[in-house]
C-alpha cells in the first residue's frame, strides 16, 4: 500500500487554515435540524454493522456537523453564494427503507460498452455489476457501503484522510457522518481496465443523496469512470451532500467524468479532491447542468514529481440556477502539470461563480500550471463571476490564468443566417462552438455527445 | 423566364444616418455586374441590406426576387431563396468546423423547407462534394476541419467565401471585395475560381476596387456608386477607365454629391 501521509499532511494544514472559527455557542434551530436528531443517527449506525474506526469517524463528523454553523455570506468562500433559502430540516438521514424507486435514465453510458456499473437511488445502492474478467484481476468495484465491510483495512487509509477533510464545513461534516450509497473503484497495481465503469446516482422527490465516491488506482493502473446524477422529478426538492476522493498512484492513469444533472429543485454540496502521485495522470471532466444551487470544491493535488492533472468543466445554467465552483490546483512536487479549462454558458437569470487558485510549494520547481474560465452570457440577466488566483512560492515555474465573459456576437449570428441558418440554429451553433475547445480535450465520444445534446436541448428559442 | 433580382430606389440608414439614397439595380441570372466606388460610398451597405442585416434599416424602396418581396424575408429565408453575400470581412465562429457549418448551411439551402433537427445531407455525399470543390479551388483539405474563419489569413478567408458560394450554388451572389487582401496570384486564382464554379449560371454583383478580379469574369455592366447613389452605369470599358483614372471625372460631374460626402465624413 502506498502512503500518502507525508505530502497530504501539508494539505490538511492548508485546509484547516481556511476553516471558519468554531462558534462558542450554538444557535438553536439552525444547528440541530429536525431530521438530524441524535437518536436517528444512532439507529442509522446500528443498521450498518461497520468497523469501529468507521463508526468513530462518523461520530466525530456528526459532532462536528452539529458544532459548525451553516456557512453564510460573511465568509469569503460563500460571499457570492447565499444559501439562506436552504431549510436543512426539510431533509434527514438516508432512509434505509426500500421505497421502490426506479433509477432515472443515464446519459453518459449510451452506446458505451461498460466493464461495470452501479446504480443508487436516494443514497441506496440498487444495482452493482462488474465483469468477471475484470473482477478476477483483483479490481473492486461496486457499493462502497458493502465493500468497506469486506475490505476495511484496504480502505481505511483512504476515507477522509488525505483527500477530503470533514472539518472543511458543515456539509463536509454531515456527509462524513452519514455517507451512504457510495461507490468504490479499486484497481490493483498494473491492472488496466479497458472499458469504462459507470456510476449513476438518482434522487426521488424530496430525497437525499449522501453518495461518496472513492477511486483508488495503484501504481501503473488505468481506468475510465463515468459518473452521473439525475432526478426522477425535475422540479422536486432534493439534497446532495457528497464527496469524491481520488487517488492516482505512480504512473497510473485515470479518466474521470462527473456529470451533475440533478433536477432544478436539488441543492448540491460537494467536496472533491484528486491526489496524483509521481508521473500519474488524472483527467477530470465535470459537467454541470442541474441543481438549484451548487457549491463545489474541486481540488487536485500533485504530490509526486511529473504528475499531471487536466481539469475540464462544462456548465450550462438557466432559470435561477446558481452554481459555484472553487478550484484548487495544488503543486507539492516538482515538474508537475495542471491545466484547468472551465466553460460555462448561462441563460435567463442564472449565475456561475468560479474561484480558482493555483498554489505552488517552494520546492515544486518546473511547475506548469494553467487555469482558464470562459463564460458565454445568453441573456441580459445572467451573471458570471470569474476570480482566478495564483500563489507561487517556487521561482522556476510557468503559471498563468485567463478568464473571459462575453455575449453571443450579433455579427456571428448574421453571418450564419446569411448561410441559411435560422436565428436559433445560429445561436445553437455558436454555443456549440464555444464548448468545442473543451470538448476537444474530452476523448470520450459518448460524453461529448451527451453533453452536447443536453446543452442543445436547453438552449431556448431566441427570436 | 430568367431569374431576376431587382432593387429599386433603395434607401438605407445605419443608426438613423442615411447611407444609401435611392439605389436602383436590376440583375438577371447569367449577368455579371461590377460595382465600383470610393471608400465609404455604400457598397457594403448595399450587400448587407440585400441579405437583411438587422443594423441596416431600409427606409424606402424595394428589393424583389422574381417578384417576391425580399424585404419581408428573414436573412435565412433570403439565403434559402438563393441570395448569397461573400463578406468583405468574414466573421469567425470559433469552435465550429468549416465542414460542419457548410453541411448545415447546404442542407438548409438545398432544402429550404428543412426544419431544425431534421436530416442533414448524408455525411459521405457531403464530404465527397466538399473534397471535389476544395480540389477545384486548390484549397488544402485540412481546411475543412478548421474553425470557420478563425485564424484564417486574409487570403484564406476570401477563398473560403468562394468555397461556400460554390457549395451553396446561389441564384444571385454579391462578392464584396473578394479580391482585397489577396496577393497577385491569389487574385488570379480567385478570378478563375469564380468563373469555374459557374459565375455565368448565377447573377453576380462584384464589388471591387481593382480590375484583376474581373479578368476571368468580364462584366456585362459596370456601375459607379458615389455618396449612396449609383451615378453612372456602363459596360466593361467603364470599369477599365475607373481603374486607370480614378473617380475624378465622376466626382467633377456630381459636385452636389461630393458636397454631401464631405458633410458626411465631417460628422
Ligand atoms: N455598421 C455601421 N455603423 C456605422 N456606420 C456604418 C456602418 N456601416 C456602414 N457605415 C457607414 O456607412 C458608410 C458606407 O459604408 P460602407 O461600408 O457601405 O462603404 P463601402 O463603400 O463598402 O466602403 P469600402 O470601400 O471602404 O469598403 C460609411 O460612412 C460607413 O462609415
Ligand atoms: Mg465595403
Amino acid at each position: 500500500m502506498e502512503s500518502y501521509l507525508t505530502p497530504g499532511f501539508a494539505d490538511r494544514i492548508f485546509e484547516r487554515s481556511k476553516l471558519p472559527p468554531t462558534p462558542k455557542t450554538n444557535v438553536p434551530g439552525t444547528l440541530t435540524p429536525h431530521g438530524f436528531l441524535p437518536e436517528l443517527f444512532d439507529s442509522f449506525l446500528a443498521q450498518r454493522h461497520e468497523p469501529e474506526w468507521l463508526i468513530a469517524l462518523r461520530r466525530e463528523a456528526w459532532a462536528t456537523f452539529h458544532e459548525l454553523p451553516l456557512p453564510d455570506v460573511s465568509l469569503e468562500e460563500w460571499r457570492r453564494t447565499d444559501i439562506r433559502a436552504l431549510k436543512l430540516d426539510k431533509f434527514g438521514l438516508p432512509d434505509s427503507q426500500e421505497n421502490g424507486a426506479t433509477p432515472p435514465p443515464a446519459l453518459l453510458a449510451e452506446g458505451v460498452k461498460l466493464s461495470g456499473r452501479t446504480v443508487a437511488v436516494d443514497s441506496r445502492q440498487l444495482v452493482t455489476d462488474l465483469d468477471r474478467e475484470v473482477a478476477i484481476r483483483g479490481v473492486l468495484f461496486g457499493s462502497l457501503d458493502a465493500l468497506v465491510l469486506d475490505y476495511p483495512e484496504l480502505l481505511q487509509p483512504y476515507l477522509f484522510t488525505e483527500a477530503v477533510d470533514f472539518r472543511a464545513d458543515k456539509f463536509a461534516a454531515l456527509h462524513a457522518a452519514c455517507w451512504s450509497g457510495g461507490a468504490l473503484l479499486y484497481v490493483p497495481k498494473g491492472v488496466v481496465v479497458e472499458n469504462p465503469l459507470h456510476i449513476l446516482s438518482g434522487l426521488t422527490a424530496g430525497g437525499v443523496d449522501y453518495g461518496h465516491t472513492l477511486i483508488v488506482l495503484e501504481e501503473g493502473a488505468e481506468a475510465t469512470v463515468l459518473q452521473e446524477t439525475a432526478s426522477a422529478d425535475e422540479d422536486a426538492l432534493g439534497l446532495h451532500c457528497g464527496a469524491i476522493e481520488i487517488f492516482v498512484g505512480p504512473r497510473a492513469k485515470l479518466r474521470y467524468v462527473n456529470l451533475q444533472n440533478w433536477g432544478k429543485g436539488a441543492w448540491h454540496f460537494a467536496h472533491q479532491k484528486g491526489i496524483v502521485q509521481r508521473d500519474g495522470e488524472l483527467q477530470w471532466t465535470i459537467g454541470a447542468l442541474g441543481s438549484r444551487l451548487a457549491k463545489v470544491n474541486q481540488h487536485v493535488s500533485l504530490v509526486g514529481p511529473g504528475g499531471s492533472a487536466q481539469v475540464n468543466g462544462v456548465m450550462f445554467t438557466e432559470g435561477r440556477q446558481h452554481l459555484s465552483y472553487h478550484t484548487l490546483q495544488r503543486h507539492h512536487a516538482p515538474r508537475c502539470k495542471s491545466d484547468l479549462l472551465y466553460k460555462g454558458a448561462l441563460q435567463d437569470h442564472s449565475r456561475l461563480v468560479w474561484r480558482g487558485m493555483i498554489k505552488v510549494d517552494p520546492h515544486a520547481q518546473k511547475t506548469d500550471g494553467y487555469q482558464r474560465d470562459d463564460n458565454l452570457l445568453l441573456s441580459e440577466d445572467a451573471r458570471a463571476d470569474s476570480i482566478p488566483g495564483l500563489e507561487i512560492e517556487a521561482d522556476d515555474v510557468k503559471c498563468s490564468h485567463g478568464a473571459t465573459a462575453g455575449r453571443v456576437d450579433d455579427e456571428q449570428v448574421f453571418y450564419a443566417r446569411c448561410r441559411g441558418l435560422t436565428r436559433n440554429e445560429a445561436v445553437r451553433t455558436i454555443v456549440a462552438g464555444f464548448f468545442q475547445q473543451v470538448f476537444d480535450r474530452i476523448a470520450i465520444e459518448s460524453v461529448r455527445h451527451a453533453l452536447g445534446e443536453a446543452i442543445g436541448r436547453r438552449i431556448r428559442e431566441y427570436n | 423566364m430568367t431569374d431576376t433580382l431587382s432593387i429599386s430606389d433603395l434607401h438605407v440608414s445605419v443608426a438613423d444616418k442615411p447611407i444609401l439614397k435611392g439605389v436602383s439595380l436590376t440583375i438577371h441570372r447569367g449577368e455579371i455586374h461590377a460595382l465600383m466606388g470610393p471608400n465609404g460610398s455604400g457598397k457594403s451597405t448595399l450587400g448587407f441590406a440585400v441579405l437583411g442585416h438587422p443594423g441596416y434599416e431600409v427606409t424606402s424602396g424595394r428589393i424583389e426576387l422574381n417578384g417576391r418581396d425580399v424585404l419581408a424575408m428573414e436573412p435565412h429565408e433570403r439565403a434559402r431563396a438563393g441570395l448569397f453575400l461573400a463578406f468583405q470581412r468574414p466573421v469567425a465562429i470559433p469552435g465550429v468546423r468549416m465542414a460542419d457549418f457548410l453541411r448545415h448551411a447546404a442542407s438548409n439551402i438545398r432544402n429550404p423547407q428543412r426544419k431544425e433537427g431534421e436530416e442533414l445531407i448524408p455525411m459521405r455525399q457531403f464530404r465527397k462534394e466538399l473534397t471535389e470543390k476544395m480540389d477545384q479551388l486548390k484549397i488544402d483539405s485540412e481546411f475543412a476541419r478548421r474553425y470557420v474563419n478563425e485564424g484564417f489569413s486574409g487570403g484564406e478567408m476570401k477563398r473560403a467565401e468562394i468555397l461556400q458560394m460554390a457549395m451553396l450554388r446561389p441564384k444571385f451572389a454579391i462578392l464584396d471585395e473578394t479580391d482585397s487582401g489577396l496577393d497577385v496570384d491569389a487574385v488570379r486564382l480567385a478570378s478563375q475560381s469564380i468563373a469555374e464554379i459557374g459565375a455565368r449560371e448565377m447573377g453576380i454583383l462584384i464589388i471591387t476596387h481593382h480590375e484583376q478580379l474581373l479578368e476571368h469574369n468580364p462584366p456585362d455592366f459596370a456601375h459607379v456608386i458615389l455618396g449612396g447613389k449609383i451615378v453612372e452605369t456602363g459596360g466593361p470599358e467603364l470599369a477599365a477607365e475607373l481603374h486607370k483614372r480614378g473617380y475624378d471625372r465622376i466626382r467633377a460631374a456630381h459636385p452636389e454629391i461630393v458636397e454631401d460626402e464631405a458633410a458626411l465624413t465631417a460628422h
